[in-house]
């Protein structure tokens, strides 16, 4: 492995604990998320220095968060590109106290999607009157018809298969029942069948948008987190293990007259994040994959390398994802968006995780884990979308 | 009769597009300086930056690129369609175009990738535009 650059690490971490609660808002869980990270740190409030947000939860934002936390960073990032904003918060937290311009970054994430029953996969039209929705909106196209499409093209194109596919929806599963919180998170939102699932239990669950059923589609929770990020002097009186991060690489997509909807804008993001990091696709341990749908992270698989552009079907079979076989990376051990937490913006929680499996604290614990990707999609894959990787390295 | 939500007009870069929907056309824009297709249409080249475009009637004959069959959507502006289709169409001027398959019988079973398609003016229940869909050609 090649000797990366050790600037920034992730030093506190928090989960919200809970995923459906209707007793606090998102902006509380931002806050009391960051006072919890900052403790998991042996750091202080008065530390942070650098405030990363992507503005969502009841008016966050570079003039919403700063004056609810009590803060006065010194560097302000307001990106916002969907899910994956916590990938871009981490990229630019990284680049920014190796500049020095920061010491302690947080980054946080607060939702009510469940309690407020937003219907996010199947919900309405976009706002009216811009140049997309006008183009859009007559057709009643749904969040979850958008990422149909992608994978309906990928078995055109390939042969891939629901069954295929399946495996994605088990592996994780397999893990959230090993996770006391995605086993409650499960029961609060009311899952029909709490326990590990078959190849047969998704193909017969009912279709939302031809070719994806309801086990291929996460959940909608409540909840949230924070991340802190400090630089390498603060980093020696911390109180965890920090979990470096040593690559980045951002990207966008979109539809244009001819591209390959099976080609997201990882395949333009992870080269570059692990270029930076001097490593390649078969050294990760963990690999922390948003998955909205089984067809995201099918797609992600081959545009991060770990397959082929079209092998992702063969790639998967026999469980290799799992954190118990030794064939591939760990994906997803926390439960993923499938079976433990989707608010809405899974992207913290992929870097949650990651920092978790290496400092050794994950409930699906792969030994030894050295390295983790973390890659995030905002937007909607087939149409608009942006990718956000991440390469962190245990100590 | 449909009920499909209608563009918000007047917008700058879709209502000549829509203007055409009435008039039963179906419009595209080509670059005068690279000769580049736009679609959807902007004020601008997409491959160049150009702005000198000319907007141009297309035959409205494609090929469906991808689809999916939405069988739940919470709008109340579809609830009337039923299981619908959606899908990218790969005009043969060109340019991609998100639209609507109709004129099949079970859009589940017989709406296929490669299928030619020829376009149509859906008139709507409420609003002046008409929207285009398209059906097996």
């Amino acid at each position: 492995m090649a000797t990366q650059e050790r600037a920034a690490a992730i030093v506190g971490i928090h989960e919200w604990p809970k995923r459906l609660d209707p007793g606090v808002s998102a902006l509380q869980i931002k806050a009391q998320s960051i006072g919890r990270a900052l403790e998991d740190a042996g750091l202080s409030w008065k530390d942070v220095d650098g405030l990363y947000d992507a503005g969502e939860g009841e008016g966050g934002g570079g003039l919403g968060l700063a004056p609810y936390l009590g803060i006065k960073p010194k560097v302000i990032d307001t990106t916002s590109v969907g899910g994956t904003s916590y990938e871009f918060h981490a990229a630019h937290a990284m680049r920014d106290i190796a500049a020095g311009r920061c010491n302690v970054a947080v980054l946080s994430y607060g939702s009510k999607a469940a309690s407020q029953r937003i219907p996010i996969g199947t919900g309405g039209p976009r706002a009216g009157g811009s140049w997309q929705s006008n183009m859009e909106n007559p057709y009643g196209t749904t969040l979850i018809a958008n990422y149909a499409m992608v994978a309906h093209r990928h078995m055109h194109e390939y042969g891939t298969t629901t069954e295929q596919l399946a495996e994605i929806s088990m592996a994780t599963r397999a893990h959230a029942m090993r996770n006391p919180q995605a086993v409650q998170a499960m029961q609060d939102l009311n899952f029909a069948d709490i326990r590990e699932i078959t190849i047969d239990d998704v193909v017969q669950s009912r279709m939302l948008a031809d070719p994806l059923h309801l086990l291929e589609c996460c959940m909608v929770s409540d909840g949230g987190g924070a991340i802190v990020i400090a630089s390498k002097d603060v980093v020696k009186g911390t109180k965890k293990p920090p979990v470096w991060l040593i690559g980045s690489g951002e990207a966008t997509a979109y539809k244009t007259n001819s591209n390959d909807i099976t080609t997201s804008a990882g395949a333009q993001s992870a080269p570059v994040a692990f270029g930076q990091a001097g490593v390649k696709p078969s050294e990760i341990d963990i690999a922390m994959i948003y998955d909205s749908f089984t067809i995201t992270v099918a797609v992600m698989l081959e545009d991060l390398g770990f397959c082929k552009k079209g092998a992702v079907g063969e790639y998967l079979k026999g469980g290799r994802l799992r954190w118990d076989n030794p064939d591939g990376p760990a994906l997803n051990t926390d439960g993923g968006g499938l079976s433990s937490n989707h608010p809405g913006m899974r992207g913290i929680f992929l870097l949650l995780e990651s920092a978790r499996q290496l400092r050794g604290e994950s409930t699906s614990q792969v030994a030894g884990a050295k390295l983790a990707v973390a890659h995030g999609n905002g937007g909607l894959l087939g149409a608009t979308h942006c990718g956000g990787t991440v390469i962190l390295a245990a100590d | 009769m449909s009920n499909r939500l209608q563009p918000i007009l007047p917008e700058h870069d879709t209502q000549e597009f829509w203007d055409g929907a009435k008039a039963g056309e179906l419009r595209y824009q080509t670059c005068d300086a690279c000769k580049g297709v736009v679609f959807t249409p902007r004020s601008h080249c997409t491959e160049c930056g150009s702005t000198k475009l000319t907007t141009r009637a297309s035959k409205g004959l494609g090929t469906v690129y991808t689809y999916s069959v939405v069988r739940q959507n919470r709008s109340p502006a579809f609830a009337d369609l039923g299981a619908y289709a959606v899908a990218y169409v790969d005009l043969d001027e060109g340019f991609r175009m998100l639209t609507g398959i109709v004129g099949v019988g079970d859009p589940t079973k017989e709406v296929k990738i490669g299928m030619r398609v020829q376009v149509e003016f859906e008139p709507q229940d409420s609003g002046e535009y008409p929207v285009p869909v398209f059906r097996p050609a």
